[in-house]
Order: structure tokens, then sequence, then C-alpha cells
């Protein structure tokens, strides 16, 4: 379109009359100024969405926290009946939940993301692999939870079932079978991520280290992974502020209860609770405002959490990617 | 001080035997083989959820979906065994419906203000900040969000439903329109530039039509991501047993109606659950396939 | 072959008939005599499949994927390609210094040691760096700032540190692909330097573009020349000899076009 247009304005046919170049109207500067200011408001709105929505959440969270000075942060129960609405509980099993998960898929994602970087198999088959990688973040994390229910958890209890001692404690939900699907949830992050820091190792380094006489694994371990371990890192904590607040395997998978005398347990057999279970779990049944208050601080809470982890991650991800300035090229 | 002096010979005589062989007795091969086979495993296992997940959906849920009337019913109540998610595909595609009309124009819009009049200005990168801090915004954060505006005043409804929703598509479109606006060569610009176009005019006739392929990519991947969300409409369109007649009122939805009935003691509708995903699943992967054919062809067309 | 150079001090003798990536033809009928403890330049214009046949020489091509050679490569008495042979072992006697100066994100030192730390050779490893710094005329800049990051140094002192680094584990035959391609003349005229002190210990193979540099520091020059006759673009040696017969009295007229091309 554009090709015929300039080749108008050179070299006019002689049947039409000369291109003339014409100002604007007056309608046109109008609307174009009309236009502009819409587009940067709507830009503003967006900031104020993010902001507005911080804000909201604070206002909304604010009397219950005024009420109760804050022991919602050191206090284990949470009663609806009496008033109590203690998150430790909740914020612990967020943390132990996701750092499970990602020790899980973490550990795997990094794993196969090397697998599909490096050069293993045939360019085809690696793209291959890499759509069905990806495929995994298509899956909605209901489906997840579902599968959670009907695969993992009966799974589970098949293979505890050599561990009779164990098998006492497995209660079905747990924090290892929420932690488990959650893994897999947060591998194809983990793999997309760590795929872009490795790929993004300049092949000169790998061509020294071949060069010296090194074999493929001695080159992924001593060059390739220390010369992409920040982007790796950047990668592995932004899989880490996803799983903090997935919602729905965890919902349905964590047990949504710990036992009065030992609220913040390691075992990862036994139930437990998250943040974002807990706002899945009562704010569809929540009208009383205290509680509605409570629920809002736990998800500002989740919020800010997830907000610091995120920024840390994106921010080693942008250092990640300005490392190689000494190389010359 | 060096203990080797410089012009001492080569330690390495001329005819040295040069054992060139692949072997495994060495142990660096073996130790080589054993990484790249541990690697390839880990690749396999990580395979293994999706096929289950896949096996599952097609060996439970493929069997309910040949009753067409699940497409039409209502769910089932009690120990019904028969029932369907008719009203939740009718909600699922209302709340995308409305979750779209909301972040697509606005979020087009504030594309184009990033790549074509703000560029490197302060208000542009606060912008792109906000916009990739509501990328990791957690899912449920944003049925929160609904809930504070609107549920708190006007009680659950599926248009709250559609605007968490929104607040969660939102970023993607912003996100890709800006890059697929970047991407549109500068002479086409140049060129409109010549004639005389405004600024406006530039982007509302030469950028955004030639970019449109790929914002449509974008949008898609918006509406696969929010068609498959479940946690912002637990309770903001919550659930219902009825049909949706009107944008107002609680509506089911094909996530939250699986979340409903993945637990339920009854078979039936257990298997309901599945072919409820297997729809689901059907729905967000024609999507995604469709936006990268999408892309495929318009970068064919260059 | 001039009298000096006898079959007893050839340590490479490649036979390249056919050198193919996927489907296009690469090389054709290149053989040719390394000799030892010479400096040996391969000249031709770009395309030519020079640094093709280079990386031939230690197996370097077998990290491209689809590379497919017919012929030998002959090690001293070692086929390199024969089927049993793991390329990472051959790599280890056949050296290679890059185009573009590769120094690992690392200190000096370290990047010195880990050819030597990875063959296992780390008895008297402080001294075995400095030696390997010495000899690639390097110590006395880096003595005082081993620790510092080898990114640190200009690009000349880097291409002298990837120097030190792969003669360090002692290869028998050092490979140079382009090594001066990225250096201003200064730092190039070190380099030569140290190619000439370092021949007396080591074989090295060099591919420039530059047919002066071929001219001061080679012993033995091969010409290449790329084949469009025939649709593709084949290169092939055109000829192998004495570096002053090449540049004085070429017998080919193709290389004495393109020496009078480059010279005139």
């Amino acid at each position: 379109m554009s090709e015929t247009s300039s080749s108008v304005v050179e070299s006019p046919p002689r049947e039409l009359p000369p291109m003339v170049y014409r100002e604007p109207t007056l309608s046109e500067r109008f609307f174009d100024r009309f236009f502009r200011g819409l587009t940067w408001g709507l830009a503003w709105m967006t900031v104020v969405l993010v902001v507005g929505m911080v804000v909201l959440i604070s206002v909304d969270a604010w009397p219950t926290l005024r009420d109760s000075g804050g022991r919602e942060f050191y206090s284990v129960v949470w009663d609806a009946n009496r008033n109590e609405f203690g998150i430790l509980t909740h914020i612990w099993g967020t943390l132990y939940s996701s750092l499970l998960a990602l020790l899980l898929g973490g550990t795997l994602g990094v794993a196969v993301a090397i697998f599909i970087a490096e050069d293993f198999l045939p360019s085809k088959i690696r793209l291959f692999l890499k759509n069905l990688i990806e495929l995994l973040a298509a899956i909605p994390s209901v489906i997840y939870g579902l599968w959670g229910i009907h695969v993992v958890i009966p799974a589970l209890r098949a293979g505890l079932h050599y561990f009779p001692s164990l098998l006492a404690d497995f209660s079905g939900p747990s924090m290892l079978s929420a932690s488990l699907v959650l893994a897999i949830m947060i591998l194809p992050t983990v793999t997309a991520l760590s795929r872009d820091a490795l790929e993004s190792v300049p092949p000169r380094l790998r061509e020294g280290a071949y060069g010296l006489g090194a074999t493929r694994w001695e080159t992924i371990r001593k060059i390739v992974l220390p010369t992409a371990c920040t982007g790796i890192l950047g990668a592995i904590i932004l899989a880490f502020g996803r799983a903090l607040g997935e919602t729905m395997a965890l919902a349905m998978l964590v047990g949504n209860s710990t036992a009065r005398d030992n609220p913040l347990s390691f075992n990862p057999l036994l139930p437990g609770q998250t943040l974002a279970a807990l706002l899945a779990n009562n704010f569809p049944e929540a009208s009383d405002p205290l509680q509605v208050g409570a629920l809002m601080m736990a998800a500002l809470v989740l919020l800010l959490i997830t907000l610091v982890v995120n920024l840390f991650g994106a921010l080693i991800i942008w250092r990640a990617s300005a490392q190689f300035q000494g190389l010359r090229s | 001080m060096s203990t080797i002096p410089l012009d001492e010979p080569s330690e390495r005589p001329f005819e040295e035997a040069i054992d060139f062989d692949y072997s495994l007795t060495r142990w660096r091969t073996l130790f080589n083989l054993l990484l790249t086979g541990l690697s390839g495993l880990a690749t396999v296992v990580a395979l293994i959820p999706l096929i289950s997940v896949l096996y599952m959906l097609v060996s439970h849920g493929l069997a309910r979906l040949t009753e067409v009337s699940v497409f039409t019913a209502l769910p089932p109540t009690g120990k019904d065994v028969g029932g369907g998610f008719g009203n939740a595909l009718q909600g699922t595609l209302v709340m995308v419906a409305v979750a779209s009309l909301l972040s697509v124009p606005f979020g087009i819009l504030v594309a184009v203000y990033l790549a074509e009049f703000g560029k490197d200005s302060t208000t542009a990168s606060v912008v792109r900040f906000a916009a990739k801090i509501l990328t990791g915004l957690p899912s449920i954060i944003a049925g929160v969000f609904a809930f504070a505006i609107l549920v708190m005043h006007t009680g659950r409804s599926s248009f709250a439903g559609g605007v968490g929703l929104a607040v969660l598509m939102l970023p993607t479109i912003i996100l890709t329109a800006e890059e697929a606006l970047l991407q549109v060569p500068r002479k086409m610009r140049e060129a409109a530039y010549g004639l005389g176009c405004t600024h406006t005019q530039v982007v509302l006739r030469v950028v955004l039509p030639t970019a449109i392929p790929n914002i449509v990519t974008g949008v898609m991947l918006g509406v696969a991501r929010a068609a498959g969300e479940t946690a912002p409409l637990l309770f903001t369109a919550a659930f219902s047993y009825f049909w949706l007649n009107k944008l107002m009122q609680p509506t089911a939805s094909l996530a939250v109606f699986i979340y409903r009935y993945s637990g339920v003691p009854y078979e039936r509708q257990v298997e309901l659950a599945w072919a409820a995903s297997l729809v689901l699943v059907t729905l967000v992967l024609t999507i995604n396939v469709l936006a990268q054919l999408i892309t495929r062809r318009a970068h064919a067309h260059r | 072959m001039s009298p000096a150079l006898t079959t007893d001090d050839i340590i490479i003798n490649a036979k390249i008939h056919k050198l193919f990536y996927g489907n296009f033809f690469a090389v054709r009928d290149t053989h040719l005599a390394i000799h030892h403890n010479k400096i040996t330049a391969f000249i031709g214009p770009s395309g030519c499949g020079k640094s093709s046949v280079l990386r031939c020489l230690n197996r370097m091509n077998d990290l491209v994927r689809n590379f497919r050679v017919e012929g030998s490569v002959f090690f001293r008495s070692k086929d390199i390609y024969a089927p049993r042979v793991d390329p990472v072992a051959v790599r280890r006697h056949i050296g290679m210094v890059f185009q573009q100066p590769n120094p690992f994100a690392m200190s000096i030192f370290d990047n010195v040691a880990f050819g030597l730390r990875l063959h296992g050779m780390t008895r008297d490893l402080a001294d075995r760096v400095e030696l390997a710094l010495r000899r690639a005329a390097l110590w006395d800049e880096v003595k005082n700032k081993l620790k510092q990051s080898g990114l640190a140094l200009s690009g000349g002192q880097q291409q002298r540190l990837c120097i030190a680094r792969a003669i360090a584990p002692e290869p028998a035959v050092l490979l140079m692909d382009e090594p001066c391609s990225a250096l201003d003349p200064i730092a190039t005229g070190k380099i030569e330097e140290l190619m000439k002190d370092l021949k007396s210990r080591y074989t090295i193979v060099i591919v420039t573009h530059n047919l002066q540099q071929a001219s001061r520091v080679a012993d033995m020059t091969g010409f290449l020349y790329v084949d469009t006759k025939q649709g593709g673009r084949t290169g092939y040696l055109v000829e192998y000899d004495r570096t002053e017969a090449i540049f004085q009295d070429p017998r080919d007229p193709l290389t004495r076009q393109y020496i009078a091309g480059a010279f005139g």
C-alpha cells in the first residue's frame, strides 16, 4: 500500500493531476488532539487501576486491622464465629507449598530447559517438545485441581501403601498433593524463561570450551549454566511468584485445615491452608463486614508478597540481560 | 616463581600413544552420558502429567459428550444422574465477551499511546510498569478487586465476573498490541506522513490496520486465558443452576462448574465435570492454535 | 616440495573429499599435509571454505547439526574420523583459538586453568598457568590482577588470554580461525610475533583473510577458491606449497590472479 502511494508521489501518471501536499484541516487537527488525549488518559487509567486496586483493598481491610491491632499476623486461629481471623497458618502454608513446588518443579523445569535448549536432538523434535511443555501452561488450573483429586491423590495413596507408618499421617488432600500439582503448573514458566537464559549465552563461549576438549556436559556445567544462572534464578523467582498466587489447585488439593496442636507443620503429608485458598473458600459465603475486612487483609498480604517477589524476579532478569558487556563484538 | 622453565621441552614426546577412542571406562565420558540420560528422563517425567491429564479428559469426559443434552441441560442437583452444563457454557461465553468488550478497546488504545504517542516518555514507562505488575497479579486478586468495586454494592453478577476477567486480560492485550504496533515498518509510516497525514490519521489508517493480525493474536491469547480462569469468578459471578437472563445476575461458568462438581461423591456428576473440562480445554487450545495460525499467516504475507 | 620438508614430520594429513552442511556442498577435494612445528596458513576469498577445513582438523564441525564429511584426517597415525573416535579426546590434542576473543566470564587465572582442570592436570596448577601466560606474552600485563575477570581486558589482551588458555593443556596443534580479524594493527602485530615464538613448541594452522599476514608468519600456505561453476558455492584447495612459492611463483593461474589482485 505504501509502495504504491510513494511511487505515485514520485512520478504521477500523465492523466492524473499532480499530488498536492496540504495542511491538515482544523477538524483533523482537533481530532488528532482529541485522540492523543484519549490514549494518554486511558494509559494513565492503567496506573490508576493498579494503584486503585491496592487502595481499595487496603481501605476495606482497614477496619478489621484497626479493631484487632494486627493480631491476625501472629494468630493461627481462623474462626469466623468467634471473630478470630488469624492468617499466620495461611502465610506459612502459602510459602511452604510454594517452596516445595519450586523445589520439585524448579529442578525438573531447569533440567527440561537444558534438554530442549542444548543441541541434544534435531531442531524439529526440540520444537515439538517445547510446544508440548507450553501445552502444560495452557491447561486451566481448575482442571489440574480435578486431575489432582482423581489421579494424584489416589496415586500417592497407592504409593504410600508400602510405607504404613507414613500412610497413617496421609490425609489425601495435603501439602504434598497440592505441591506436586503446583510443581507441574509452574514447570512451563521455569522452562520457558530458563530456555531464554540458556539460549542467550553467546555461542562462542560454548565453542571456546569445546575447543579445549570439554565434553558437552562439562561445557554446560562449567560455562553455560554459570553464565545463564542469573537468568535462571530470575525464572525461578518469577515461577515462585506464580506459585504463591495460584488458587484453584491449592483450594482443591491442600485440605484447607490444620491440626490445632501443630498449625505450622513441616510434614507435607498433612493438610494445610494458603492465603489464596482461604480467599477462594471464604469469600463466596462472606457477608459479615468484619470477616470481609479480614479477607481483604489476607488479599492485601498476598498481593504485597507476590508483588515483591515478582519485582525482584523482574529485576534479576533485567540484570541478567546486561551482563555480557565485556565480551567485545 | 615458576618451577617449569620456559625453554624446557614439552613433556609430550612426539610419538606418544594417543587414545582417541570413545570409551565408557573414561569417567568423563560416562558422566556425560549419565547426565544426558537424566535430563532426557526429566523431560519424559515432565510430560507424564500432560499425557495423564489428556488421557483422563478423553477417557472420562468423552463418553458424556456424546449425549448432546449435556450442552443444553441445566446442572444436576442432589443425586441427579442427568443434567449438563448448558448454562455454564453460556455464562463463560457471556463473561468472556463482557471482559473482551471492556479490555480490548482499552488495551489497544493504551498500546497505541505506548507505541506511538508516548514512546520514551515517563508516562509510558510508568504505564508499562503498571502493565507488568498486572501480568504477575494472582488471578484471585482480580476477583477480590471486582468484589470490592462491584459485588459489595450491586451483589454478585456476571458483569462483575466479566470485570474480574477483564483485569486479567488487560496486560496481555496491552503488551502484545504494543509489540505488534512497533513491528510496523517505518517506511509505511513515513509514506503516510509524506502525504500530509496527522499522527492520528497515520495510526488509524496505516499502523493499526497493518498491525491487526498480531493484535488479534494477543487478544485471542488473552481470551484463552480468561476462559479458563476460575478464581476471579468464584465470588463475583459465583454459580447458578439456571439460565442467565440479565447481566446483573449471578451465573455459572464452565470453570466454576468443574470446581463445584470435582469432589462430589456421585460418579455421573464427576463425569460431567470431566466432560466440561474437555470442552474447556478444547476451547482454550483451539483459540491458542488459531492465534498462532493468524500470526504465521500474517508473517507469510510480509 | 622443498627438500627441507620430509614426510616424517607430517603431523596432520587431511584428505577431505567432500564436506557437506545438510544439502550444502561446502568443500571438495582438499588434500593437504600439516608439518610439525611449522605455521600453515589457509588463504582465499570469503566463502571458500577455509574455516570449514580448519574446523575439520579437530572435529569442531561435529557441533554443527547435519555436518558430514567424506575423507580422512590423520593425526599422526590415527584417523580422527574413524568410527570409534571420541571428538572430545581429539580436541584435547588439537586446540583452537577463535575469530572473536571468547574469554569465559571468570577470572584470568580460572580462564587459563580451565583446560588444565578439565584434563586433570592440576599438579603445579599455578606454575602451569604462569607458564601459559608467559608463552602467550601476557604475563607481565596481568600478573598483578590474575583474580580479575577476563572480560575486563582489552580486545588484544583477551585474544592472547584465549591463546594462553588454548596452549595451557599442551596441545600438539593449535588451530587459529582468523585470530586477528577483531583486533587493531598493534594487537595484531603482537599476536603475529607470538605465533612465531610458539611454533618451536606447537604446530600452528591459521586461517586468515589477510594475505600480508600469511606472507609474514606462515611457512606453508594453502590457497582455497570457491567454485561456482556447478551452481553451488563449493570451495576447494587450488594450491598448497611453501609460502615463498605461493607468493612469488605460484603455479596455478588462479592463485597468481588472487595474489596479484590483493597486492596490486
